[in-house]
């Protein structure tokens, strides 16, 4: 196996007629999928070559289809939502230098506006041509180390960084997860994220493997715990890998107690910590499923550490041990961490460390690096700048960040990036971004003549909804500490009590 | 009613509470906005709102979710 593409061609000569994705209204069979990926594939594949193409499609089957059409021309794709806000998809299409991009009727007027330069593909034009018209098929020609996507994740200066990952990155992730979840034919997963973030991997990439089906579940589902459920039985959903925020938002309101997903036995989850009086309602209320922590950043492709919980743990839940074929580490004042207890800064090796950030040396320089553990030849390893350490059992504890990266409803957020957000607006001076854990709640405080108001606005305007902050607040003067330093401490205090905020300074 | 409409402002500003009649359906509520809003809710007007009130024809208008609190408050 050296292209993704021949998951697809094989899933489809297996299981024409099944459903491999649907989001309850429409629909794409197996054979659908590659009829569609195959025409699109044909119209890229003359003009281009090893580029990245965007995919700016509604959440659905077809989105799926384009990102295959575009493996099969051996390009990687980009894919974007209207979710992500005009600014950030301008942002994306600068940084990378899409050649083509592919829209959908609900996207054209977007795809419009955004003045894109190269060629814009209407997708309903592209997926219904008659594959067998081509001459060459490219991703015949397509190598492991090739590139399949990129996607982007916040980055610190305010400029999203875009992970670009290989084949080989995504074959060895879901031969390893595809294990793990004991996923085949019979699995129906109900995804819930979106497909501009990695997290989507394991839906897509293990139904088109396995030959499973995956019902893309609306998102609004997700405010509405009885009709999720209710969606859940009826599509006879069985395996969810989904953020644990998403999973409390049913249990937190008592849901399980009136209703349960009745064909739900693998519940993998990750991304935050599952609080453990939720996961007891959890385990109660589904006490035969399988329950899995994943963890893992998008740098090393998908997840790379797994924890299967037994029972109710008493303290908290492990991120586990290493995928197969991987190797997590703990470095501690240069040397491996081999001892319980003790914290070290997380490092992942092995062919699931991602190629690097594209268009983008000197970021990728600092998280991509030779392993610090000895320099006898060239081995990059992925840094992930969280600190983890060992429990007695050998299974590896989460502790903590050591910048000020945060996750927020699951989503990965630099506090440095909706802070160079609000810098831009005019009349900002000093800026300031918090994130009160407790009350899963992120405030931003600044200094200047703008009004909180405007400043509000412009950041609901230019980030991703999910990176908005709850409350803006304008101060006469930022605190500092002793050093001179804003004082994120102090701002975290009093933004639990906003009555007190301007008498701060 | 302006009771209410402050304390939703305060969770998400930017919606047009007084005129707005979908905003569940049409998802301008995340799942994020939906639990601020109960717990406000509870805190203000001590009711205890289930999953099974979670809807749409609960949350889709600030008067809607008025005529909620007010059946829930009967209900005591």
């Amino acid at each position: 196996m050296q292209c993704l593409f021949e998951y697809l061609e094989r899933s489809a000569k297996t299981w024409p007629g099944k459903t491999a994705f649907t989001d309850g209204e429409s629909s794409l069979t197996f054979a659908e999928t590659l009829s569609a990926a195959q025409s699109i594939g044909q119209a890229l594949s003359h003009r281009y070559n090893r580029e990245p193409i965007a995919v700016l499609m509604e959440r659905s089957p077809q989105m799926i289809a384009a990102f295959f059409g575009v493996l099969h021309a051996n390009c990687f794709y980009v894919p974007l939502d209207r979710e992500m806000s005009n600014y950030r998809i301008r942002a994306i299409l600068q940084q990378c230098e899409p050649k083509a991009l592919i829209f959908d009727s609900a996207t054209k007027g977007l795809a419009e506006e955004l003045g894109f330069p190269g060629e814009t593909l209407d997708y309903a034009n592209i997926s219904h041509n008659n594959p067998a018209t081509q001459a060459i098929i490219k991703s015949d020609f397509a190598i492991d180390t090739d590139i399949a996507y990129i996607v982007y994740t916040s980055g610190s200066t305010g400029t999203p960084k875009g992970v670009a990952a290989s084949h080989s990155n995504v074959i060895g992730y879901i031969d390893a997860l595809s294990d793990i979840l004991g996923a085949d034919s019979q699995t129906v997963f109900g995804s819930q994220t979106p497909l501009y973030v990695d997290a989507c991997l394991k839906e897509v990439y293990t139904t088109i493997k396995t030959g499973a089906t995956t019902v893309l579940i609306p998102k609004k589902l997700f405010s509405q715990p009885v009709r999720l459920v209710e969606f859940l039985n009826a599509h006879k959903i069985n395996t969810v890998c989904w953020v644990v925020s998403a999973l409390t938002m049913i249990s937190g309101f008592g849901t399980l107690d009136k209703l349960k997903p009745e064909f739900l036995h693998t519940v993998a989850f990750g991304s935050e910590v599952f609080q453990l009086p939720q996961f007891k309602l959890w385990r109660e209320a589904l006490p035969n499923a399988r329950f899995i922590n994943l963890y893992g950043p998008t740098e090393t492709t998908g997840m790379c550490c797994h924890f299967e919980v037994k029972g109710v743990p008493e303290t908290v839940i492990p991120i586990g041990k290493p995928f197969p074929n991987t190797d997590v580490f703990l470095v501690k004042d240069g040397k491996r961490v081999t001892e319980a207890d003790v914290e070290g800064e997380l490092y992942v090796r092995g062919s699931r460390v991602a190629a690097g950030y594209y268009r983008d040396t000197i970021r990728t320089s600092e998280s991509f690096v030779q392993n610090p553990l000895h320099n006898d030849y060239p081995e990059i390893v992925y840094r992930t700048g969280d600190i983890a350490k060992y429990d007695g059992s050998g299974n590896l504890l989460y502790i903590s960040r050591l910048d000020h990266q945060i996750k927020h409803m699951g989503y990965r957020i630099e506090l440095a990036e909706i802070e160079a957000a609000a810098s831009r607006a005019p009349g900002v001076a000093a800026v300031c971004c918090v994130y009160d854990k407790d009350r899963d709640r992120l405030s931003l405080y600044f200094t200047g003549q703008a009004e909180a108001k405007a400043v509000s606005k412009l950041l609901k305007g230019d980030l991703p909804r999910y990176m908005a902050p709850q409350s803006v607040v304008r101060l006469d003067e930022m605190p500092l500490t002793a050093n001179g330093k804003t004082d994120r401490v102090r701002l975290l205090k009093e933004c639990a009590k906003p009555d007190n905020i301007k008498n701060l300074a | 009613m302006e009771k209410l409409i402050a304390l939703l402002s305060s969770v998400n500003e930017d919606v047009d509470w007084q005129n707005s009649a979908d905003l569940m359906d049409s998802g301008a509520l995340d799942s994020f906005d939906i639990i601020s809003i109960v717990a406000n809710l509870s805190d203000e007007y001590g009711v205890e709102i289930g999953a099974e009130e979670l809807l749409p024809e609960n949350f889709n208008s600030a008067s809607a979710i008025l005529a909620m609190i007010e059946r829930l408050l009967q209900l005591r």
